[in-house]
């Protein structure tokens, strides 16, 4: 961005002139104006002598009259020119200090410094456009596993907010409006080494136009986007957007997923989310009828999924036009009791406080426990800064949007898998299958915190792995999951999902033999993960594994084992 | 008309006259070349030099750097006049004297090209 200098040198056209213009006139007038040697003789300055006397005399430095003392007419001169260079100069400064100051000219700076550090990038990051409770979380989430990320905001306040927060690595972010392609492109959306972009600002319309942009300069390129209408969701889909997450929509089925199959809703819960709740919170009175509190965005994505999940359902809003065709449904906030007597919540399961106002929410759900203390509460937060009140309120689901869209998104980046292995599972399985698998979980994780991670098994990702299958050697999943220190122990993890050739295997059997193109998703404990590593990548840890064979696999290694082999036999 | 195409045509022409002033003569004859024409001639192209900056035109940025080129050469020929004056004590010979003209019709040269882009983009500006 060479604009930068451009707006400098344009602005400093006139204070240089003037500049140049009075000292031209101050070297004139000190060559016109007679003086007079020390012996009293006409003497004519030359151009030489009146420069240099101009150039101490205009930087105020002042070495005196010279070469020879003044005349009155030359001091006379002088005066005039003293005042006339130091306004020039004044002048000339002042142009620069205030180009310097002004805002415009610092955001080209910042804007151009931002563009250079993003260029000289040199390990993959990710584009994240909105630096809202999301982002914050996102960005976080991808520097604890050593992710790069860049940022745009169009709010600069958020972006000082990002300058305060403290970060473990340097991110580079600026302060502009991200549906701007020119910005998206200083922000290395045609980078090398970009391999994400995140639209997450919370206006539709911005969000779609980055998927656009970066849909139309790298179709290769994974772009997630955040929205919150049916019908930019569909538009986005139209264009090949990999990943789109509707804050109310997903949470409304990870709801009702508690209402309905609360062990399927743990396992949902675990996989997503790094603080998970114990097995025993499991929701047991979760099946009879449920109470929403509002009927907006989120009550009406709300109704519609569990509506689909069979569950009762009562709907309480002012606006009784929008109640026109809900089967049961009462007229009032829900702040007062008598509303919620009438919605019936002694006999409810659970309660959804989702309308648009904080307070309102936590009114009504404390109306309602005072009511019936068995009820289960859910709660949505609309501002983040509420955090404090929300976290003490007692609610056993807070719906926060931005939380929500973090951890999706954050499932989706560790690994594409997870997303289909949740769709499978609610697709083909029931809630038994599911309170196996979370005490199988349980079993192998403990108390810890439960990471998932994929594996797929090809020369570049897995070298020693592929090269053992590539000379035939049968290796299965559970020589996979052996310590590779001990192969007498197992590690802490297990194969949830297996991909071959486009069809998937939910929870594959532990003889399954592995082969070349195999992607493999498994969870377990992080340190099992980085045991993993040892055997995926070093050929002598993949035999051990196998056979137990702990020797090396070196020229002198078999020099030795013939030697040895020969003396024995002997 | 635009009062700043005028202001700018004039100092580029006034500083090629200037400079031709300053020129013509007996190359090696100081009489014939006066000292008040060299120094406005070096003040106007100064003022050419910046009157071109930030133009981000690639016409703007050959005409800056002919400007460029024909201040190098004045200064220089300003400082080997002022050498010749005041430091070696042999004031202004044939040979000093050559040199400094010489070196301003190199400038000449340049104040030159300066008006020929100068015509080449008024002409494409009436297209």
């Amino acid at each position: 961005m060479k604009n930068v200098i451009y707006l400098f040198l344009r602005r400093l056209r006139a204070p240089l002139i003037t500049l140049i213009v009075v000292y031209a006139i101050s070297i004139l007038g000190f060559v016109l104006i007679p003086g007079r040697d020390t012996a009293g003789q006409p003497f004519q300055m030359d151009f030489f002598h009146a420069f240099y006397f101009v150039s101490f005399m205009g930087s105020t430095i002042g070495f005196g009259e010279i070469p020879y003392e003044f005349t009155a007419a030359q001091r006379l001169w002088t005066l005039v020119s003293i005042y006339a260079t130091v306004i020039a100069w004044l002048y000339g400064i002042g142009s620069s200090l205030a180009l310097l100051q002004e805002p415009m000219f610092g955001r080209l700076l910042r804007r151009r410094s931002f563009a250079r550090a993003v260029l000289q990038l040199n390990e993959p990051f990710y584009l994240i456009c909105g630096y809202g409770v999301t982002g914050s979380v996102l960005v976080k989430q991808l520097l604890r596993r050593d992710i790069q990320v860049v940022v745009l905001d169009v709010n600069s306040e958020r972006i000082d907010a990002l300058e305060m927060d403290d970060l473990p690595m340097t991110v580079p972010a600026l302060a502009a409006d991200a549906s701007l392609p020119d910005v998206l492109d200083d922000a290395g959306l045609q980078h090398p080494h970009c391999i994400g972009v995140m639209a997450l600002t919370n206006r539709d319309q911005v969000n779609l136009s980055i998927a656009i942009a970066s849909k139309l300069l790298c179709p290769e390129r994974m772009v997630i986007s955040r929205t919150e209408s049916d019908a930019t969701r569909d538009n986005l889909h139209s264009f090949g957007t990999d990943m789109v997450v509707d804050p109310y929509r997903t949470y409304a089925e990870y709801l009702s997923l508690a209402a309905h199959a609360p062990y399927l809703h743990l396992v949902y819960d675990w996989i997503h989310n790094p603080f998970h709740r114990p097995i025993s919170s499991v929701y047991q009175r979760t099946r009879g009828r449920w109470i929403i509190c509002g009927y907006g965005r989120f009550g009406s994505a709300l109704y519609r999924a569990f509506d689909e999940s069979d569950v009762a359902l009562t709907v309480v809003d002012v606006d009784a036009r929008q109640l026109r065709d809900i089967p049961h449904a009462v007229e009032g906030v829900g702040t007062q009791a008598d509303t919620l007597l009438q919605a019936g919540v002694n006999d409810a399961v659970g309660i959804v406080a989702a309308t648009g106002n904080d307070a309102d929410n936590l009114s009504i759900i404390m109306t309602a426990r005072e009511l019936n203390p068995q009820l289960l509460t859910v709660v949505r937060q609309n501002i983040h800064e509420n955090n404090l009140v929300f976290r003490n309120s007692g609610a056993d689901f807070v719906m926060e949007p931005g939380r929500i869209i973090a951890n999706r998104i954050l499932a989706h980046v560790k690994s594409p898998l997870l997303p289909q292995f949740i769709e499978l599972m609610l697709e083909q399985h029931d809630d038994d299958w599911a309170r196996e698998l979370i005490q199988r979980m349980n079993g192998v994780i403990g108390a810890e915190q439960l990471d998932c991670w994929s594996v797929s098994v090809s020369p570049r990702t897995a070298p020693a792995l592929a090269q053992v299958l590539e000379e035939g050697s049968a290796f299965t999943l559970e020589h996979l999951l052996l310590n590779p220190h001990d192969r007498t122990q197992k590690l802490s993890a297990f194969a949830i999902l297996l991909q071959r050739d486009q069809q998937f295997r939910l929870l594959p059997d532990k003889n399954t033999e592995l082969q070349s193109g195999d992607e493999i998703l498994l969870c377990g404990l992080n340190k099992a993960f980085v045991q993993m590593k040892w055997s995926l990548n070093n050929y002598n840890v993949i035999q051990y594994l196998m056979t137990g064979d702990e020797s090396s696999q070196t020229v002198l290694s078999a020099l030795l084992k013939r030697f040895a082999g020969q003396s024995e036999s002997r | 008309m635009n009062r700043e195409k005028v202001i700018f045509a004039f100092f580029i022409v006034l500083a090629m006259t200037l400079n031709f002033g300053f020129y013509s003569g007996d190359i090696d004859n100081p009489d014939h070349h006066n000292v008040y024409e060299f120094f406005f001639a070096i003040v106007v192209s100064m003022i050419c030099t910046v009157l071109k900056f930030g133009d981000r035109s690639h016409l703007g940025a050959l005409m800056l750097a002919t400007s460029l080129v024909a201040d190098l050469q004045l200064v220089i020929a300003a400082c080997i006049w002022g050498y010749a004056e005041q430091v070696s004590g042999a004031g202004m010979n044939a040979a000093n004297m050559s040199s400094v003209v010489s070196l301003s019709a190199g400038a000449l040269l340049a104040n030159f090209v300066s008006v020929i882009l100068l015509v080449l983009e008024t002409a494409m500006l009436r297209r």
